[in-house]
Protein backbone atom coordinates (compact mmCIF):
# COMPACT_ATOMS: atom_id res chain seq x y z
CA UNK A 1 0.00 0.00 0.00
CA UNK A 2 1.16 3.19 -1.16
CA UNK A 3 1.49 6.13 1.76
CA UNK A 4 -1.66 8.41 1.83
CA UNK A 5 0.28 12.50 0.72
CA UNK A 6 -0.37 14.55 3.20
CA UNK A 7 -0.30 18.20 2.51
CA UNK A 8 -0.06 21.59 4.75
CA UNK A 9 -3.37 23.39 4.59
CA UNK A 10 -3.51 25.80 7.69
CA UNK A 11 -1.23 28.02 9.74
CA UNK A 12 -0.56 29.69 13.06
CA UNK A 13 1.63 31.34 15.20
CA UNK A 14 2.20 33.43 18.35
CA UNK A 15 5.65 34.42 18.28
CA UNK A 16 8.41 36.89 19.20
CA UNK A 17 8.34 38.82 15.51
CA UNK A 18 4.30 38.83 15.33
CA UNK A 19 1.06 37.61 16.87
CA UNK A 20 0.58 36.20 13.78
CA UNK A 21 1.63 34.76 10.95
CA UNK A 22 1.22 37.51 8.08
CA UNK A 23 2.93 39.90 10.63
CA UNK A 24 6.06 37.42 11.66
CA UNK A 25 6.73 36.59 8.05
CA UNK A 26 6.66 40.40 6.74
CA UNK A 27 9.45 40.73 9.67
CA UNK A 28 11.52 37.94 9.08
CA UNK A 29 11.62 38.78 5.65
CA UNK A 30 12.74 42.46 6.44
CA UNK A 31 15.23 41.02 8.79
CA UNK A 32 13.66 42.65 11.96
CA UNK A 33 14.49 41.10 15.26
CA UNK A 34 11.70 40.58 17.96
CA UNK A 35 14.40 40.25 21.13
CA UNK A 36 13.71 42.64 23.40
CA UNK A 37 14.54 43.01 27.38
CA UNK A 38 12.71 41.35 30.06
CA UNK A 39 10.22 43.50 31.88
CA UNK A 40 7.54 40.99 33.68
CA UNK A 41 9.85 39.43 35.74
CA UNK A 42 12.27 40.92 38.55
CA UNK A 43 15.21 41.15 35.82
CA UNK A 44 18.06 43.05 37.67
CA UNK A 45 19.48 39.98 39.77
CA UNK A 46 19.77 37.80 36.36
CA UNK A 47 22.57 37.06 34.20
CA UNK A 48 20.45 37.73 31.21
CA UNK A 49 17.65 40.59 30.81
CA UNK A 50 16.83 39.89 27.51
CA UNK A 51 14.84 37.38 25.12
CA UNK A 52 12.24 36.80 23.25
CA UNK A 53 8.88 37.08 25.53
CA UNK A 54 5.43 37.57 24.28
CA UNK A 55 4.26 41.00 25.00
CA UNK A 56 0.69 42.88 23.77
CA UNK A 57 -0.97 39.39 23.43
CA UNK A 58 -4.61 39.33 24.47
CA UNK A 59 -5.80 35.28 25.17
CA UNK A 60 -9.51 36.96 25.47
CA UNK A 61 -9.56 37.64 21.66
CA UNK A 62 -9.16 34.00 21.61
CA UNK A 63 -11.37 32.72 24.79
CA UNK A 64 -13.20 33.55 28.18
CA UNK A 65 -11.07 35.28 30.69
CA UNK A 66 -12.58 32.52 32.76
CA UNK A 67 -10.85 29.74 31.02
CA UNK A 68 -8.01 31.46 30.87
CA UNK A 69 -7.40 31.95 33.82
CA UNK A 70 -6.96 28.07 34.63
CA UNK A 71 -4.43 27.96 32.16
CA UNK A 72 -0.67 28.66 31.81
CA UNK A 73 0.50 30.70 29.06
CA UNK A 74 2.14 28.64 27.08
CA UNK A 75 -1.45 27.17 26.93
CA UNK A 76 -2.58 30.34 25.86
CA UNK A 77 0.38 30.73 23.10
CA UNK A 78 -0.61 27.01 21.90
CA UNK A 79 -4.47 28.06 21.46
CA UNK A 80 -4.21 31.41 20.10
CA UNK A 81 -1.55 29.41 17.10
CA UNK A 82 -4.06 26.50 16.64
CA UNK A 83 -7.33 28.95 16.23
CA UNK A 84 -5.34 30.73 13.53
CA UNK A 85 -4.19 27.54 11.81
CA UNK A 86 -7.65 25.92 12.00
CA UNK A 87 -9.62 29.14 11.04
CA UNK A 88 -6.31 29.45 8.00
CA UNK A 89 -7.76 25.62 6.82
CA UNK A 90 -11.36 26.15 7.46
CA UNK A 91 -12.18 23.20 9.30
CA UNK A 92 -15.05 22.48 11.42
CA UNK A 93 -15.57 19.48 13.36
CA UNK A 94 -19.05 17.91 12.70
CA UNK A 95 -21.02 14.75 13.36
CA UNK A 96 -19.32 13.11 10.62
CA UNK A 97 -15.72 14.54 10.46
CA UNK A 98 -15.07 14.69 14.46
CA UNK A 99 -13.66 11.06 15.00
CA UNK A 100 -11.03 11.99 12.15
CA UNK A 101 -9.60 14.97 13.22
CA UNK A 102 -6.80 14.64 16.18
CA UNK A 103 -4.20 17.22 17.83
CA UNK A 104 -0.66 16.79 18.29
CA UNK A 105 0.70 19.68 20.00
CA UNK A 106 3.37 19.95 22.71
CA UNK A 107 6.08 21.72 24.73
CA UNK A 108 9.18 21.49 25.34
CA UNK A 109 8.61 22.43 29.11
CA UNK A 110 5.37 23.31 29.93
CA UNK A 111 3.73 25.46 32.56
CA UNK A 112 6.40 26.37 34.48
CA UNK A 113 5.40 29.71 35.01
CA UNK A 114 2.65 28.25 36.70
CA UNK A 115 4.18 25.63 38.60
CA UNK A 116 6.53 27.80 40.24
CA UNK A 117 3.41 30.22 41.14
CA UNK A 118 1.47 26.90 42.31
CA UNK A 119 4.76 26.39 44.76
CA UNK A 120 4.92 29.56 45.80
CA UNK A 121 1.70 29.45 47.28
CA UNK A 122 2.41 25.99 48.82
CA UNK A 123 5.22 27.52 51.06
CA UNK A 124 3.43 30.92 51.66
CA UNK A 125 0.01 29.20 53.22
CA UNK A 126 0.65 25.56 53.05
CA UNK A 127 -1.16 22.63 51.04
CA UNK A 128 -4.70 24.26 51.38
CA UNK A 129 -3.52 27.54 49.25
CA UNK A 130 -2.57 25.03 46.17
CA UNK A 131 -5.06 26.15 43.61
CA UNK A 132 -7.39 22.65 42.17
CA UNK A 133 -6.45 24.34 38.71
CA UNK A 134 -2.46 23.81 39.73
CA UNK A 135 -2.36 20.47 37.96
CA UNK A 136 -4.50 20.69 34.69
CA UNK A 137 -2.92 24.56 34.18
CA UNK A 138 0.45 22.92 34.08
CA UNK A 139 0.71 19.53 32.51
CA UNK A 140 1.61 19.60 28.70
CA UNK A 141 -0.39 17.92 27.19
CA UNK A 142 -3.20 20.09 28.24
CA UNK A 143 -2.42 22.45 25.16
CA UNK A 144 -3.37 19.69 22.91
CA UNK A 145 -6.71 19.04 25.28
CA UNK A 146 -7.84 22.23 25.29
CA UNK A 147 -7.39 22.46 21.33
CA UNK A 148 -9.42 19.25 21.53
CA UNK A 149 -11.85 20.66 24.02
CA UNK A 150 -12.33 23.94 22.37
CA UNK A 151 -12.44 22.72 18.65
CA UNK A 152 -14.37 19.52 19.39
CA UNK A 153 -11.84 17.33 17.86
CA UNK A 154 -12.34 13.71 18.50
CA UNK A 155 -9.58 12.04 16.61
CA UNK A 156 -5.67 11.24 18.26
CA UNK A 157 -5.13 13.98 21.16
CA UNK A 158 -1.40 13.90 22.55
CA UNK A 159 1.72 15.90 23.02
CA UNK A 160 4.83 14.97 22.28
CA UNK A 161 7.53 16.27 24.22
CA UNK A 162 11.25 16.30 23.14
CA UNK A 163 12.43 19.48 24.25
CA UNK A 164 13.96 22.19 21.44
CA UNK A 165 12.96 19.16 18.66
CA UNK A 166 9.00 19.12 20.17
CA UNK A 167 7.37 20.81 17.47
CA UNK A 168 8.85 19.22 14.60
CA UNK A 169 8.28 15.91 16.37
CA UNK A 170 4.88 16.83 16.76
CA UNK A 171 3.99 17.65 12.96
CA UNK A 172 6.35 13.93 12.03
CA UNK A 173 3.86 11.96 14.04
CA UNK A 174 0.61 13.96 12.98
CA UNK A 175 2.01 12.97 9.51
CA UNK A 176 2.38 9.53 10.30
CA UNK A 177 -1.07 9.43 11.47
CA UNK A 178 -2.36 10.71 8.52
CA UNK A 179 -0.62 8.22 6.63
CA UNK A 180 -1.29 5.36 8.33
CA UNK A 181 -4.69 6.12 8.25
CA UNK A 182 -5.34 6.54 11.54
CA UNK A 183 -6.60 10.46 10.68
CA UNK A 184 -7.41 12.42 8.14
CA UNK A 185 -6.73 16.13 9.81
CA UNK A 186 -4.52 16.62 12.59
CA UNK A 187 -3.49 20.27 14.10
CA UNK A 188 0.15 19.75 15.01
CA UNK A 189 3.00 21.70 16.42
CA UNK A 190 4.36 23.45 19.54
CA UNK A 191 4.13 25.57 22.45
CA UNK A 192 6.13 27.47 25.24
CA UNK A 193 6.46 29.84 27.57
CA UNK A 194 9.74 29.13 29.32
CA UNK A 195 10.96 33.40 30.17
CA UNK A 196 9.51 32.24 33.84
CA UNK A 197 12.44 32.87 36.68
CA UNK A 198 13.71 29.54 37.11
CA UNK A 199 13.63 29.22 33.28
CA UNK A 200 15.72 31.81 32.30
CA UNK A 201 17.66 31.33 35.17
CA UNK A 202 18.31 27.51 34.54
CA UNK A 203 19.20 28.32 30.80
CA UNK A 204 21.42 30.91 32.10
CA UNK A 205 22.91 28.98 34.59
CA UNK A 206 23.29 26.07 32.43
CA UNK A 207 25.68 28.77 30.43
CA UNK A 208 23.32 28.21 26.88
CA UNK A 209 22.19 31.82 27.03
CA UNK A 210 23.76 34.68 24.95
CA UNK A 211 24.65 37.31 27.48
CA UNK A 212 25.14 40.47 25.43
CA UNK A 213 22.64 42.38 27.50
CA UNK A 214 23.99 45.61 26.12
CA UNK A 215 22.49 44.93 22.51
CA UNK A 216 19.84 42.44 23.08
CA UNK A 217 18.79 42.33 18.64
CA UNK A 218 22.34 41.82 17.88
CA UNK A 219 22.12 38.41 20.15
CA UNK A 220 20.90 35.88 18.14
CA UNK A 221 23.83 35.85 15.60
CA UNK A 222 24.09 32.17 14.38
CA UNK A 223 27.33 31.30 12.69
CA UNK A 224 29.03 34.42 13.79
CA UNK A 225 32.37 34.35 15.36
CA UNK A 226 30.96 36.48 18.08
CA UNK A 227 28.07 34.34 18.83
CA UNK A 228 27.75 33.96 22.59
CA UNK A 229 24.60 31.29 23.14
CA UNK A 230 20.93 31.07 22.44
CA UNK A 231 18.24 33.39 23.33
CA UNK A 232 15.37 32.33 25.19
CA UNK A 233 12.15 33.36 23.69
CA UNK A 234 8.64 32.25 23.94
CA UNK A 235 5.19 31.90 21.08
CA UNK A 236 4.01 28.99 19.56
CA UNK A 237 3.97 27.42 16.12
CA UNK A 238 1.19 25.34 14.66
CA UNK A 239 -0.03 24.02 11.20
CA UNK A 240 -2.85 22.01 10.07
CA UNK A 241 -1.68 18.72 7.63
CA UNK A 242 -4.52 16.71 6.17
CA UNK A 243 -4.93 13.72 3.89
CA UNK A 244 -4.41 14.90 0.03
CA UNK A 245 -8.11 13.96 -1.01
CA UNK A 246 -9.73 14.79 2.25
CA UNK A 247 -8.38 18.64 1.56
CA UNK A 248 -9.05 18.31 -2.57
CA UNK A 249 -12.41 17.20 -1.52
CA UNK A 250 -13.37 20.08 0.40
CA UNK A 251 -11.42 22.84 -1.92
CA UNK A 252 -9.09 23.95 0.91
CA UNK A 253 -5.67 25.77 -0.19
CA UNK A 254 -2.65 23.71 -0.32
CA UNK A 255 0.71 25.42 0.98
CA UNK A 256 2.73 22.46 -0.07
CA UNK A 257 3.45 18.57 0.63
CA UNK A 258 4.66 17.19 3.75
CA UNK A 259 6.81 14.05 2.08
CA UNK A 260 8.74 13.23 4.78
CA UNK A 261 10.31 13.26 8.29
CA UNK A 262 13.55 11.95 10.14
CA UNK A 263 14.02 11.18 13.84
CA UNK A 264 17.23 9.91 15.72
CA UNK A 265 19.33 10.47 18.27
CA UNK A 266 22.82 11.39 18.93
CA UNK A 267 22.71 8.65 22.11
CA UNK A 268 26.27 11.30 22.93
CA UNK A 269 25.26 13.42 25.41
CA UNK A 270 22.61 15.59 27.37
CA UNK A 271 23.29 19.11 26.01
CA UNK A 272 26.07 18.77 23.61
CA UNK A 273 25.53 17.42 19.46
CA UNK A 274 27.62 14.46 18.57
CA UNK A 275 30.97 15.20 17.30
CA UNK A 276 31.07 16.38 13.39
CA UNK A 277 27.34 16.56 14.27
CA UNK A 278 26.69 12.62 13.12
CA UNK A 279 23.31 12.38 14.62
CA UNK A 280 21.78 15.63 12.88
CA UNK A 281 22.71 14.67 9.78
CA UNK A 282 21.70 10.78 10.09
CA UNK A 283 18.21 12.50 10.48
CA UNK A 284 18.49 14.87 7.36
CA UNK A 285 19.36 11.80 5.28
CA UNK A 286 16.13 9.96 7.06
CA UNK A 287 14.31 12.87 6.03
CA UNK A 288 14.86 12.83 2.44
CA UNK A 289 14.60 9.21 2.39
CA UNK A 290 11.06 9.23 4.18
CA UNK A 291 9.77 12.06 1.52
CA UNK A 292 11.50 10.29 -1.49
CA UNK A 293 13.71 13.26 -1.98
CA UNK A 294 16.62 13.52 -4.10
CA UNK A 295 19.80 15.46 -1.89
CA UNK A 296 20.31 17.34 -5.11
CA UNK A 297 16.10 18.72 -4.77
CA UNK A 298 16.83 20.39 -1.49
CA UNK A 299 17.25 24.26 -1.75
CA UNK A 300 16.52 25.69 1.14
CA UNK A 301 17.41 24.21 4.85
CA UNK A 302 15.68 26.09 7.65
CA UNK A 303 18.57 25.60 10.45
CA UNK A 304 18.29 24.39 13.99
CA UNK A 305 21.13 27.39 14.25
CA UNK A 306 20.49 28.50 17.62
CA UNK A 307 23.81 30.72 18.09
CA UNK A 308 25.68 28.47 20.55
CA UNK A 309 29.46 27.92 19.88
CA UNK A 310 29.01 24.34 19.18
CA UNK A 311 25.84 23.30 17.68
CA UNK A 312 26.25 25.62 14.65
CA UNK A 313 29.41 24.35 14.17
CA UNK A 314 27.87 20.55 14.31
CA UNK A 315 25.00 21.79 12.47
CA UNK A 316 27.00 22.83 10.01
CA UNK A 317 29.25 19.74 9.54
CA UNK A 318 26.09 17.70 9.69
CA UNK A 319 24.93 19.55 6.57
CA UNK A 320 28.57 18.56 5.05
CA UNK A 321 27.96 14.88 6.32
CA UNK A 322 24.75 15.05 4.63
CA UNK A 323 25.17 16.68 1.55
CA UNK A 324 28.92 16.26 0.57
CA UNK A 325 29.86 19.25 -2.08
CA UNK A 326 26.22 20.47 -2.54
CA UNK A 327 26.05 21.42 1.07
CA UNK A 328 27.67 24.77 -0.54
CA UNK A 329 24.55 25.23 -2.90
CA UNK A 330 22.14 25.15 -0.07
CA UNK A 331 20.60 28.14 0.81
CA UNK A 332 20.50 27.93 4.89
CA UNK A 333 18.96 30.32 7.05
CA UNK A 334 18.46 30.74 10.74
CA UNK A 335 15.10 32.57 11.83
CA UNK A 336 16.24 32.29 15.27
CA UNK A 337 18.53 35.05 14.31
CA UNK A 338 15.15 37.18 14.65
CA UNK A 339 13.25 35.14 16.89
CA UNK A 340 15.07 33.40 19.54
CA UNK A 341 14.73 30.20 20.29
CA UNK A 342 11.35 29.12 21.08
CA UNK A 343 12.01 25.52 22.29
CA UNK A 344 9.54 23.30 22.04
CA UNK A 345 7.80 25.95 19.48
CA UNK A 346 10.22 26.81 17.54
CA UNK A 347 10.08 23.69 15.19
CA UNK A 348 6.44 24.23 14.83
CA UNK A 349 7.29 28.07 14.17
CA UNK A 350 9.97 27.25 11.83
CA UNK A 351 8.18 24.71 10.11
CA UNK A 352 5.43 27.74 9.54
CA UNK A 353 8.90 29.64 7.78
CA UNK A 354 9.63 27.01 5.97
CA UNK A 355 6.56 26.32 4.01
CA UNK A 356 6.03 30.15 3.43
CA UNK A 357 9.60 29.83 2.01
CA UNK A 358 8.48 27.60 -0.43
CA UNK A 359 5.25 29.23 -0.82
CA UNK A 360 7.02 32.43 -1.73
CA UNK A 361 10.15 31.22 -3.30
CA UNK A 362 12.09 33.03 -0.91
CA UNK A 363 14.72 32.55 1.84
CA UNK A 364 14.30 34.45 5.20
CA UNK A 365 17.76 35.75 5.72
CA UNK A 366 20.20 35.13 8.62
CA UNK A 367 20.56 38.46 10.61
CA UNK A 368 23.31 39.57 12.42
CA UNK A 369 25.81 36.93 10.45
CA UNK A 370 28.60 39.95 10.42
CA UNK A 371 31.75 37.85 10.31
CA UNK A 372 31.29 34.39 9.94
CA UNK A 373 32.84 31.81 12.21
CA UNK A 374 35.57 30.23 9.64
CA UNK A 375 34.39 26.95 10.61
CA UNK A 376 31.02 27.62 9.53
CA UNK A 377 31.43 28.50 5.80
CA UNK A 378 28.43 27.81 3.84
CA UNK A 379 25.76 30.53 2.43
CA UNK A 380 23.66 31.48 5.44
CA UNK A 381 21.81 33.40 3.52
CA UNK A 382 23.29 37.06 5.45
CA UNK A 383 21.33 39.93 6.42
CA UNK A 384 18.72 40.17 3.54
CA UNK A 385 16.12 37.24 1.90
CA UNK A 386 17.12 36.19 -1.38
CA UNK A 387 14.35 35.28 -3.78
CA UNK A 388 15.05 31.86 -5.43
CA UNK A 389 13.59 28.65 -6.98
CA UNK A 390 12.64 26.08 -4.51
CA UNK A 391 11.24 22.65 -4.70
CA UNK A 392 12.48 20.98 -1.70
CA UNK A 393 13.08 22.54 1.36
CA UNK A 394 13.96 21.39 5.08
CA UNK A 395 13.16 22.20 8.42
CA UNK A 396 16.23 20.94 11.39
CA UNK A 397 15.21 20.63 15.01
CA UNK A 398 17.52 19.39 17.53
CA UNK A 399 17.19 18.89 21.44
CA UNK A 400 18.56 18.68 24.55
CA UNK A 401 18.87 14.66 25.20
CA UNK A 402 20.17 14.27 21.76
CA UNK A 403 16.96 14.15 20.38
CA UNK A 404 16.79 15.19 16.57
CA UNK A 405 14.18 16.04 14.16
CA UNK A 406 14.08 16.87 10.34
CA UNK A 407 10.92 17.95 8.29
CA UNK A 408 11.16 17.47 4.55
CA UNK A 409 8.44 19.59 2.52
CA UNK A 410 7.79 20.24 -1.42
CA UNK A 411 5.92 22.00 -3.72
CA UNK A 412 2.71 20.98 -3.88
CA UNK A 413 2.51 18.77 -7.80
CA UNK A 414 -0.22 17.08 -8.69
CA UNK B 1 -31.47 55.67 73.35
CA UNK B 2 -33.43 54.93 69.86
CA UNK B 3 -30.62 56.93 67.96
CA UNK B 4 -28.10 54.45 69.72
CA UNK B 5 -30.22 51.53 68.18
CA UNK B 6 -30.87 53.21 64.96
CA UNK B 7 -27.22 53.70 65.00
CA UNK B 8 -26.37 49.73 65.82
CA UNK B 9 -29.02 48.46 63.07
CA UNK B 10 -27.91 50.64 60.79
CA UNK B 11 -23.83 49.47 60.92
CA UNK B 12 -24.95 45.70 61.42
CA UNK B 13 -27.20 45.88 57.84
CA UNK B 14 -23.93 48.26 56.43
CA UNK B 15 -21.88 45.48 57.68
CA UNK B 16 -23.92 42.59 56.01
CA UNK B 17 -24.39 43.91 53.30
CA UNK B 18 -20.59 44.27 52.34
CA UNK B 19 -20.18 41.09 53.25
CA UNK B 20 -22.59 39.84 50.50
CA UNK B 21 -21.07 42.69 47.91
CA UNK B 22 -17.61 41.36 48.58
CA UNK B 23 -18.94 37.33 48.24
CA UNK B 24 -20.86 38.26 45.09
CA UNK B 25 -17.99 40.16 43.47
CA UNK B 26 -15.66 37.10 44.06
CA UNK B 27 -18.09 34.79 42.77
CA UNK B 28 -18.68 36.55 39.54
CA UNK B 29 -15.02 37.16 39.07
CA UNK B 30 -13.90 33.98 39.78
CA UNK B 31 -17.03 32.31 37.88
CA UNK B 32 -16.79 34.73 34.88
CA UNK B 33 -20.47 35.90 35.34
CA UNK B 34 -22.46 39.16 35.77
CA UNK B 35 -22.68 40.54 39.21
CA UNK B 36 -26.45 40.81 38.56
CA UNK B 37 -26.48 36.76 37.57
CA UNK B 38 -25.25 36.51 41.37
CA UNK B 39 -28.59 36.01 42.91
CA UNK B 40 -28.66 34.64 46.75
CA UNK B 41 -30.60 31.39 46.02
CA UNK B 42 -28.50 31.07 42.54
CA UNK B 43 -26.73 27.28 42.00
CA UNK B 44 -22.82 28.05 41.40
CA UNK B 45 -23.02 24.84 39.69
CA UNK B 46 -26.48 24.53 38.48
CA UNK B 47 -26.77 28.15 37.40
CA UNK B 48 -23.64 30.06 37.40
CA UNK B 49 -22.15 26.94 35.11
CA UNK B 50 -19.19 26.36 37.68
CA UNK B 51 -17.68 22.91 37.84
CA UNK B 52 -16.50 21.14 40.92
CA UNK B 53 -12.90 22.51 40.76
CA UNK B 54 -14.14 25.80 40.01
CA UNK B 55 -16.42 25.49 43.41
CA UNK B 56 -12.81 24.26 45.29
CA UNK B 57 -11.20 27.38 43.98
CA UNK B 58 -14.63 29.80 44.70
CA UNK B 59 -14.20 28.90 48.06
CA UNK B 60 -10.20 29.42 48.40
CA UNK B 61 -11.02 32.33 46.96
CA UNK B 62 -13.43 32.89 50.03
CA UNK B 63 -11.03 31.63 52.27
CA UNK B 64 -8.47 34.49 50.87
CA UNK B 65 -10.63 37.43 51.35
CA UNK B 66 -12.59 36.62 55.23
CA UNK B 67 -8.55 35.08 56.10
CA UNK B 68 -10.58 32.41 57.21
CA UNK B 69 -10.42 28.66 56.90
CA UNK B 70 -13.30 26.59 55.50
CA UNK B 71 -13.63 23.49 56.55
CA UNK B 72 -13.73 20.66 53.40
CA UNK B 73 -17.12 19.33 54.86
CA UNK B 74 -18.76 23.14 55.44
CA UNK B 75 -17.22 24.22 52.20
CA UNK B 76 -19.09 21.40 50.40
CA UNK B 77 -22.62 23.27 51.50
CA UNK B 78 -21.69 26.38 50.21
CA UNK B 79 -23.10 26.19 47.08
CA UNK B 80 -24.96 29.66 46.78
CA UNK B 81 -24.56 33.09 47.88
CA UNK B 82 -26.63 33.42 50.17
CA UNK B 83 -24.81 29.99 51.83
CA UNK B 84 -21.43 31.89 51.69
CA UNK B 85 -22.98 34.70 53.22
CA UNK B 86 -24.79 32.96 55.80
CA UNK B 87 -21.40 30.96 57.20
CA UNK B 88 -19.34 34.28 56.65
CA UNK B 89 -21.33 35.77 59.24
CA UNK B 90 -21.71 32.95 61.30
CA UNK B 91 -18.27 31.66 61.39
CA UNK B 92 -16.24 34.93 59.94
Amino acid sequence: MSKRRVVVTGLGMISPVGLDVASSWENILAGNSGIKPITHLDIEPFSVRFGGPIYGFDIEQYIPKKEARKMDKFIHYGIAAADQAIRDAGIEATDENANRIGVVVGSGIGGISGIEQGYAAYLKGGPRKISPFFVPANIVNMVAGHISIINGFKGPNISIVSACSTGAHCIADGMRMIQYGTSDVIVAGGAEMATSPTGLGGFAAARALSTRNDDPQGASRPWDKERDGFVLSDGAGVVVIEELEHARARGANIYCELVGAGMNSDAYHMTSPSPGGEGAAECMRLAMEDGGVNPEEVAYINAHGTSTPAGDVAETMAMKRAFGDDAYKLAVSSTKSMTGHMLGAAGGAEAVFTILALRDQVAPPTINLDNPDPECDLDYVPHTAREMPMEVALSNSFGFGGTNGTLAFRLFKD
Amino acid sequence: MRGAWIALYWRKNTKMSSIEERVKKIVAEQLGVGEDEVTPEASFIDDLGADSLDAVELVMALEEEFECEIPDEEAENITTLQQAVNYINANG
